[in-house]
């Protein structure tokens, strides 16, 4: 699959990158975020949140599972697996509901295999240093990806 | 008598609660000892799993209390936030449960059941009071004027304080629950011997997404004997900031709003290095109820107005605040 490596030099370049994904993306898109702790995961997604209008804190869905935001004409939904080993079906009729007309950002998504929809998007986020964040975006539109690194 | 419904997230609570707030049963059921494993707790959101065991955790709260269905005289359920699905199911219970038995039904936020877990006997805290809401997946503080109404003075920006402190103890290699982890540990260490940043950030809201990021880069490089030699030391200091950060903003909010009163409620209020660096006579939720249950569920519907029979039938639960 093409892909894109980019390094963030601060977490406020960590958001800018999101931006520029977030204004790529329409409902239904899924955009699946893997990486270490603190490999700036949510803060791309907060990134993606601001550039689509959300202005409520955007917060880690670690133990709430899934939160909802309603954008400027866009609904974006921020689901994190963390704490599954795997998802059962029927644990998946729990979260389908946030992927219904929204475009979904999903953290540790590997646990909801078989059950997530082909991404459009796939991002491995991991540390260089404290400050420095190596990203690559991985996506089977070539042409998704030129745009993103022409900016 | 009121009967409580809690199905928020990942556990499914019943609790029965009297008028004047004695506690008479609560009922969690927990997977905990069946699922504990290395990192966590499998959460059970299926909505299908919170059906099956509506029922016999009401069945079970009523045992405990030594009570029959004509003791209850409403219904309280959360109403949000959380996950959608879930919190559906409580509510049809509760809507079905009050239409079957001709009862009012009382719908009640996730939120404030959490503060009213201080509205129960022997407590019977009364407001006004600042309250610290921190859980794994809430971080607020709340000026409580009237049992019922608050205003939220701050909360976090990234991650919540349980959570700072479940993948703390990831990254140091603890069992799960990992704030009790963590607080048993930093017992033997020295809370001084690691500086770990607590990001300031304006006003009184909060963030522990860096001081998570710290602690990864003081714990990777070392060889797992030096890990293990610093553990103690390790999470002493990481405790120490996250309290640190989590009583200082809790003074200054008291300051600014000139509460008298400072309460903590919610999984960390659990947290012993938090309890004691709290001021004498802080309001503190009871252990047993500082987790997800249906007791504050039920106490929070004591204040609240009932929705008399039948007219909830459309009520609807909501996922975000």
């Amino acid at each position: 699959m093409p892909e894109l490596d980019i390094v963030t030099a601060s977490s406020a370049e960590t958001e800018e990158l999101a931006a520029r994904v977030a204004r790529e993306l329409r409902p239904g898109d899924v955009v699946l975020l893997r990486g270490d702790l603190g490999a700036g995961k949510t803060t791309f997604v907060r990134g993606a949140c601001r550039a689509l209008g959300i202005t409520r804190p955007v917060t880690s869905p670690t133990f709430t599972i899934a939160h909802r935001y309603v954008g400027e004409g866009i609904d974006v939904s921020h689901l994190d697996l963390y704490r599954f080993q795997s998802v059962e079906p029927e644990e998946w009729g729990a979260l389908e509901p946030y992927l219904d007309g929204a475009t979904c950002f999903v953290e540790w998504p590997d646990a909801g295999e078989g059950f997530l929809p082909a991404a459009r998007l796939e991002l491995d986020f991991r540390h260089i240093d404290p400050e420095h964040r190596g990203i690559t975006l991985r996506s089977a539109e070539a042409s998704l990806l030129q745009r993103l690194s022409g900016c | 008598m009121i009967l409580g419904l809690e199905t928020s997230c990942d556990e499914t609570a019943a609790a029965l609660v009297t008028a004047d707030g004695r506690l008479l049963a609560s009922i969690v059921a927990t997977q905990t000892e069946l699922h504990a494993q290395y990192g966590g707790v499998v959460p059970e959101i299926a909505s299908r799993r919170h059906l099956e065991l509506v029922a016999p955790v009401v069945r079970e709260a009523l045992q405990q209390a030594r009570a029959g269905l004509d003791d209850i005289r409403a219904v309280a359920v959360t109403q949000g936030p959380g996950l959608i699905g879930a919190l559906l199911v409580g509510v049809a219970s509760a809507k079905a449960f009050a239409w079957a038995r001709r009862l009012p039904l009382i719908p009640v936020d996730h939120l404030l059941g959490h503060v009213s877990s201080l509205y129960l006997q022997p407590l019977a805290a009364e407001p006004p009071f600042l309250c610290l809401l921190a859980s794994g997946g809430h971080t607020m503080l709340l000026d409580v004027q009237e049992p019922t109404r608050y205003t939220v003075l701050g909360q976090t920006l990234d991650d919540a304080a349980g959570e700072a402190f479940d993948k703390g103890a990831r990254l140091l290699g603890l069992a799960y629950p990992g704030g009790v982890e963590i607080d048993r540990l930093a017992r033997q260490g020295d809370p001084e011997a690691y500086s770990f940043p607590v990001a300031r950030v304006p006003g009184l809201d909060f963030s522990f997404s860096g001081l998570k990021t710290s602690l990864l880069y003081a714990t990777r490089d070392l060889p797992p004997a030096e890990l293990e030699r610093r553990r103690s030391d390790l999470a002493a200091s990481y405790q120490r900031a996250i309290v640190r950060a989590l009583s200082e903003r809790i003074v200054l909010a008291a300051e600014r709003t000139g509460a008298s009163q400072v309460a903590v409620v919610g999984g960390v209020a659990a947290n012993s290095e938090l309890r004691a660096s709290l001021p004498a006579g802080a309001l503190l939720a009871p252990l047993a109820l500082c987790t997800d249950n249906a007791a504050m569920i039920a106490s929070a519907a004591r204040f609240l107005p009932e929705l008399p029979y039948p007219q909830y039938l459309s009520l609807d639960a909501y996922a975000a605040a």
